[in-house]
C-alpha cells in the first residue's frame, strides 16, 4: 500500500466507467416477455427477443421513462428527439447478429453527479445514458464439450450510462457507484443487484504522470459485478500500468478480464481499431420524440433523491451527518429508518441499531432489510422501553436476538422473559447482602482500599439477577452497604 | 367453364350463388398448378392437404351464414412472407428447411377474411435481384415466353396470377419487386404507402423501403385485396395508425378533372420505343376520359437508383446477419470452431447476389464509408420526397412507363446494372414512401405485356385505385 502510494504521488490514474444497469420494467424492451431473473432456460422468449425472421420490435415506453429518470436524476438534458441504431456484430448471444442500442443522439446527455471523498466534494460528468438491450447467456456445458444459450435475458432492458474520465481513484470511484447506485434504486429505476448480473460495471483506465494534459493508453475490464472487485481491479490495473510506464514499456490498449479469485486482471482480446460496429439508425423502430407534456410527467415521477432525503431527514431528526449519508445510501435502509424513527422519541438511537447491530445482522445472515423480522415499529419499540428504563441496553440486545429470531414485539418478550429492570431497592438489597456474604474477600480488599473490587460486586449483582437490576440503584445500595459494613 | 380464369369478385358472386363450390374452385387451382408448375416454377411450396382441408370447413361456416369477405379465394404468398407451420424460405438455401412457429400480419389477415393458401411463391433470394434468377429452387419462367424473365424479385408471385395458378398473390416490394413482374407479366401490382400494411412476418430485406402489396388480375381485385391487409398493427412500428377507407368505393369510371403529372426525366434515353408510344396513347385515354395531363419535374430522379442501392444493401447486410447456423436454418457441417461455422454456413447457404449485397452493404456503413455513401444516399431520398412533394402541390397522380423495356431474356443476371435500370421508374416510390401501382396496357411487337405505372400521394391509394380502374375500364 505505502508503495503504490508513492508510485500515486508522480502518477495520476485516470478513470471512465460505462455501468449497465438492467431496468425494472415488467416486460422486456421490444417485446411483451417477461423480464424476471431466472426461470428455466429458453421459456421467457419470442419470436421478437429471439430475432426470429420478420418479427419486429415495438419499444416499451416504460425504458424510456425509466432512463430518463435516470438522466433527470443525474443532472443530464433530455434529447427530446432521440434515435436507436443498430450495433452489428456477431455472437451467438445475440440473435439479430445486431444490438440494438444508441449511438449519436442517445436519451440523456451532459449530467453529473457530486460526490465526497475525504472531505472534498468533486463533480464528475456523465457523458450520456442511452437504452439497449441486454444479450442472452451462453451456458458452456463441460461434460458435454457443447455450448448451450439462454435467450431468457436476451431483450431485457438496459441504461449505459458513461461517465467521462474525471475518476482518479479507486475510493472515488467506490463513492461513485455507491451514489449511483442508490439514485437508480431511489427512482426504481434498476434494482441494482449486482450479484445477479443487473448492474454490471467496465472501467476504462490510463495513467499519466501528473500535471499532463493528454490522456494514455487506456485498458478496460470488462464486466466487473462487486464494488470490492472493481476496487481490486483498479488497484491492480493502477500499479500494474505505472510499473509498465516506468519501466519504460508502452500501454497495450486492449481489454482485460479481472480475476477476482487470484487477483490478477489478463488481456481479453485485443481492442484494435478495426473493431467496426457498423452502426446506423434502426429502421424498424420510429424516432423516440419526447415532448413537454411527457417530460413533464416523467418528472414529475423522479422521487425525492438521496442527497436532498439525507438533508431533510438531518433536519427532521435532528442525526449527525455521518448518520444519515450511511442511512440513506440505501432507499430501503432510508424507508426503514424513517418507518421506525417517525414513532420514535430517539432517531439518533434507531440510527444507532441500524448501524449497529442491524446492519450487522443483515451482513451475517445475506439478507435484504426489506426481508426481515425485525419491523421498524418493533425497533421504535425496543428503543422506546431502553430510554424509559424498563430494560438496559444490555438487556435490549438479548431482546432483539429473540426479535431477530420470533419477529415478536419487544413488549411481550420483556413480559414473557421477565427481561423487565429491577428497580425495587429492597429486592436488590437481598441480593446486595446475599453477594456480600458470599464475597469476603473482596470486601477485605476494598477495606484496604482495593476500590476496583466494588466492580467486581456490582458485576456479581448482575449476574444474580440476570443483568436485570437497575445499574445505578444495585451502585447505590452497595456502597451504603459497604460504609454499613466497615462503620460496625 | 376454367374456374381459375374468374376475377375475385367473380368467384366470390358464383360462390354466392351456389354455382361452384369452393373446393371446385381451389381444386381448379391445385390442377392449374399441377400442369404449369414444372415449366413456370411459380411456388416453392403447395399446401395441397391444408387445401383440400380447409376448403370444406369455409363452405360450412359460409352457407351458415357467416360473414367471410374473401370466403375460398384461393392465393398465395411469396416465400418471404411467413407463415406458421408452412415451410418459409425466402428462396434461400439458408432457410430451406424453417417452417415458422408464429405468422405474419398479413397471413393473419388474409385466414380471417377466408382466403385460402395455395402456397408459397418463388421468387429472387431474399428479394435480391429483379429476373427471379436468383432463387435456389430455380428461376420463375414468364408465362408469356418462358424464354424471358418474369422480372424480381417477387417473379413467382406475378407469374402465378399471370398464368392463373392463384387467383391473387402478395410481394413485397422494396424498389419495383411488385410493380416491375406485375408489368412484365402483364397484371396489376400495387405498391401501397409504406406503412399502410404490417411488415410484422416480412422477411426483411430493406426494412425502410419495402411494402407488402397485392399481385391482381383486375385493379377491383386489387381494392379488394387491398381492403383484407390494410391497416394499423401495433406489432410493427412503422406501421401508420390511421384508417383506411373502402378501397372498393373508388371502384368509379369517373375521372373528370383528374390532374395528371408526367416527369420530363421519365421519358427521355432508355425508354423503348413501343413503350413510349403506349405511354402516349395512354395519356390520349386519360384526356379523353377528361383528365388534365401536365409536365413535370423531379430532378432528382438520376441519383434514385444508386441512392436506393445503397440504403437497400446497407439495411440488407444487417439484416441478413442473424443466418449464421445457430439456431435455425442452413448449417454447414463439421465445423471445429465457431468463426469457422458462421463462415462456411454463410458462404455456402447464401447465393452469389446476396453475397455480394452484404458485402456491399457492409461498406456503405463501415466506419469510414458512413459519411460519403449511407449518410449521403439518405440526403439524396430526402431530396427525392421533397421532389415529389413539391410536384405534388399541383397535382394528383403520376403517371409513368413501369418499365422502360418489356420482359427480357433469361441468363442476363450477371448484369447487375441492367438489372437495376429495370427499376428505374419505381424505385423513387419506396424512396419517397409513396404508393404507386402498375396496371396492363396491351403487349409490345413481340407480344409482351406492356405496363403502365400510376403514382400517388401518401395514402392516396383511392385516387390511384379510381385512376386505374377507369383507364381499365376504358382500353
Ligand atoms: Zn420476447
Amino acid at each position: 500500500m505505502k508503495d503504490l502510494k508513492e508510485k500515486l504521488m508522480e502518477y495520476e490514474v485516470v478513470i471512465g466507467l460505462e455501468v449497465h444497469a438492467e431496468l425494472t420494467t415488467n416486460s422486456k424492451i421490444y417485446c411483451n416477455c417477461a423480464t424476471r431473473f431466472g426461470g428455466e432456460p429458453n421459456t421467457r422468449c419470442c419470436p421478437v427477443c429471439t430475432g426470429m425472421p420478420g418479427a419486429l420490435p415495438v419499444l416499451n415506453k416504460k425504458v424510456v421513462e425509466y432512463a430518463v429518470k435516470a438522466g433527470l436524476a443525474t443532472n443530464c438534458s433530455i434529447t427530446r428527439y432521440s434515435r436507436q441504431d443498430r450495433k452489428n456484430y456477431f455472437y451467438p448471444d445475440l440473435p439479430k447478429a445486431y444490438q440494438t442500442s444508441q449511438q449519436d443522439r442517445p436519451l440523456c446527455t451532459n449530467g453529473y453527479l457530486e460526490i465526497e471523498v475525504d472531505g472534498l466534494l468533486k463533480k464528475v460528468g456523465i457523458h450520456r445514458i442511452h437504452i439497449e438491450e441486454d444479450a442472452g447467456k451462453l451456458i458452456h456445458n463441460e461434460s458435454g464439450n457443447n455450448t448451450l444459450i439462454d435467450y431468457n435475458r436476451c431483450g431485457v432492458p438496459l441504461i449505459e450510462i458513461v461517465t467521462r474520465p474525471e475518476l482518479n481513484s479507486s475510493a472515488e470511484v467506490k463513492v461513485f457507484i455507491e451514489k449511483l447506485k442508490a439514485i437508480l434504486e431511489y427512482t426504481e429505476v434498476s434494482d441494482c443487484k449486482m450479484q445477479e448480473g443487473s448492474l454490471r460495471v467496465d472501467i476504462n483506465l490510463s495513467v499519466r504522470p501528473k500535471g499532463e494534459s493528454t490522456l494514455g493508453n487506456r485498458t478496460e475490464i470488462k464486466n466487473l459485478n462487486s464494488i470490492s472487485a472493481i476496487v481490486r481491479a483498479i488497484e491492480y490495473e493502477a500499479k500494474r500500468q505505472i510499473d509498465e510506464v516506468k519501466k519504460g514499456r508502452k500501454i497495450i490498449q486492449e481489454t482485460r478480464r479481472w480475476d477476482d479469485e487470484k487477483g490478477v486482471s489478463f488481456p481479453m482480446r485485443e481492442k484494435n481499431e478495426t473493431v467496426d460496429y457498423r452502426f446506423f439508425p434502426e429502421p424498424d423502430l420510429c424516432p423516440i420524440i419526447i415532448d413537454e407534456a411527457w417530460l413533464n410527467e416523467i418528472k414529475s415521477s423522479v422521487p425525492e433523491l438521496p442527497d436532498e432525503r439525507k438533508n431533510r431527514i438531518i433536519a427532521e431528526y435532528k442525526l449527525p451527518e455521518y448518520d444519515a449519508n450511511f442511512i440513506t445510501g440505501s432507499k430501503t435502509l432510508a424507508d426503514y429508518f424513517e418507518k421506525a424513527a417517525c414513532k420514535s422519541k430517539n432517531p439518533k438511537a434507531i440510527s444507532n441499531w441500524l448501524m449497529g447491530d442491524l446492519s450487522k445482522k443483515l451482513k451475517e445472515n445475506n439478507v435484504e432489510i426489506t426481508n426481515i423480522p425485525v419491523t421498524p415499529e418493533n425497533l421504535a419499540k425496543l428503543v422506546e422501553f431502553i430510554d424509559s428504563g424498563v430494560i438496559s441496553g444490555k438487556i435490549a440486545k438479548q431482546v432483539f436476538e429473540i426479535m431477530w429470531v420470533t419477529s415478536g414485539d419487544p413488549a411481550e418478550i420483556i413480559e414473557n422473559k421477565g427481561l423487565r429492570v429491577i428497580n425495587d431497592a429492597d429486592e436488590i438489597r437481598k441480593v446486595v447482602i446475599k453477594v456480600f456474604e458470599e464475597n469476603p474477600k473482596a470486601i477485605e480488599d476494598i477495606r484496604k482500599g482495593k476500590e476496583k473490587s466494588i466492580g467486581f460486586l456490582i458485576g456479581q449483582v448482575m449476574r444474580k439477577t440476570n443483568g436485570k437490576a437497575a445499574p445505578d440503584i444495585a451502585n447505590q445500595l452497595i456502597r451504603k452497604e459497604l460504609d454499613r459494613y466497615f462503620d460496625s | 367453364m376454367d374456374l381459375t380464369r374468374l376475377t375475385i369478385s367473380e368467384a366470390l358472386e358464383k360462390i354466392k350463388n351456389k354455382e361452384i363450390s369452393i373446393i371446385e374452385l381451389v381444386r381448379s387451382y391445385l390442377k392449374q398448378i399441377e400442369n404449369l408448375n414444372k415449366t413456370i416454377g411459380a411456388y416453392i411450396t403447395v399446401c395441397r392437404e391444408d387445401c383440400e382441408r380447409m376448403g370444406p370447413i369455409l363452405q360450412e361456416k359460409l352457407d351458415c351464414g357467416e360473414n367471410i369477405p374473401l370466403a375460398g379465394i384461393p392465393m398465395a404468398l411469396s416465400d418471404n412472407i411467413i407463415t406458421r407451420g408452412v415451410l418459409t424460405t425466402c428462396a434461400s438455401k439458408m432457410l430451406h428447411n424453417f417452417i415458422p412457429q408464429y405468422d405474419s400480419t398479413v397471413n393473419e389477415k388474409l385466414r380471417h377474411s377466408g382466403a385460402i393458401l395455395l402456397g408459397k411463391l418463388n421468387m429472387d433470394e431474399f428479394s435480391i435481384g429483379s429476373s427471379n434468377e436468383n432463387s435456389y429452387f430455380g428461376p420463375v419462367k414468364n408465362p408469356w415466353d418462358p424464354e424471358r424473365v418474369p422480372g424480381g424479385s417477387c417473379g413467382g408471385a406475378a407469374a402465378a396470377v399471370a398464368a392463373n395458378m392463384a387467383c391473387f398473390a402478395l410481394g413485397s416490394d422494396a424498389c419495383g419487386s411488385v410493380r416491375q413482374p406485375s408489368s412484365f407479366c402483364g397484371v396489376v401490382g400495387l405498391k401501397p404507402t409504406y406503412g399502410l400494411i404490417s411488415r410484422y412476418g416480412l422477411i426483411a430485406f430493406a426494412s425502410s423501403l419495402e411494402q407488402i402489396g397485392p399481385i391482381t388480375r383486375t385493379v377491383e381485385d386489387c381494392a379488394i385485396v387491398l381492403n383484407a391487409i390494410a391497416g394499423y398493427d401495433p406489432k410493427d412500428s412503422t406501421s401508420a395508425n390511421i384508417k383506411h377507407p373502402d378501397y372498393t368505393a373508388f371502384l368509379k369510371d369517373n375521372i373528370k378533372g383528374l390532374k395528371i403529372g408526367l416527369p420530363k426525366e421519365y421519358i427521355e434515353k432508355g425508354l423503348q420505343k413501343e413503350i413510349k408510344q403506349k405511354l402516349c396513347e395512354a395519356l390520349t385515354v386519360f384526356e379523353s376520359m377528361g383528365a388534365v395531363v401536365e409536365e413535370i419535374s423531379i430532378p432528382m430522379t438520376k441519383y434514385a437508383i444508386p441512392a436506393y442501392y445503397i440504403i437497400a444493401s446497407a439495411e440488407a447486410s444487417s439484416n441478413l446477419a442473424r443466418y449464421d447456423g445457430i439456431r435455425y436454418g442452413y448449417r454447414a457441417e463439421d465445423c471445429e470452431s465457431l468463426e469457422e461455422l458462421y463462415k462456411k454456413t454463410r458462404s455456402e447457404g447464401f447465393g452469389f447476389e446476396v453475397k455480394r449485397t452484404i458485402m456491399l452493404g457492409a461498406y456503405f456503413i463501415s466506419r469510414n464509408c458512413y459519411d460519403s455513401y449511407y449518410k449521403k444516399a439518405l440526403k439524396v431520398r430526402r431530396l427525392i420526397s421533397e421532389d415529389f412533394k413539391k410536384a405534388f402541390n399541383d397535382i394528383d397522380v403520376i403517371i409513368t412507363p413501369t418499365v422502360p423495356k418489356t420482359a427480357f431474356k433469361t441468363g442476363r443476371k450477371d448484369d447487375p446494372i441492367q438489372m437495376c435500370m429495370s427499376n428505374i421508374y419505381t424505385v423513387s416510390a419506396n424512396l419517397a414512401g409513396l404508393c404507386a401501382i402498375s396496371i396492363p396496357h396491351g403487349t409490345d411487337c413481340n407480344g409482351l405485356p406492356v405496363g403502365l405505372q400510376l403514382i400517388g400521394k401518401p395514402f392516396d391509394e383511392g385516387t390511384l385505385i379510381r385512376a386505374a380502374y377507369a383507364f381499365e375500364k376504358n382500353t
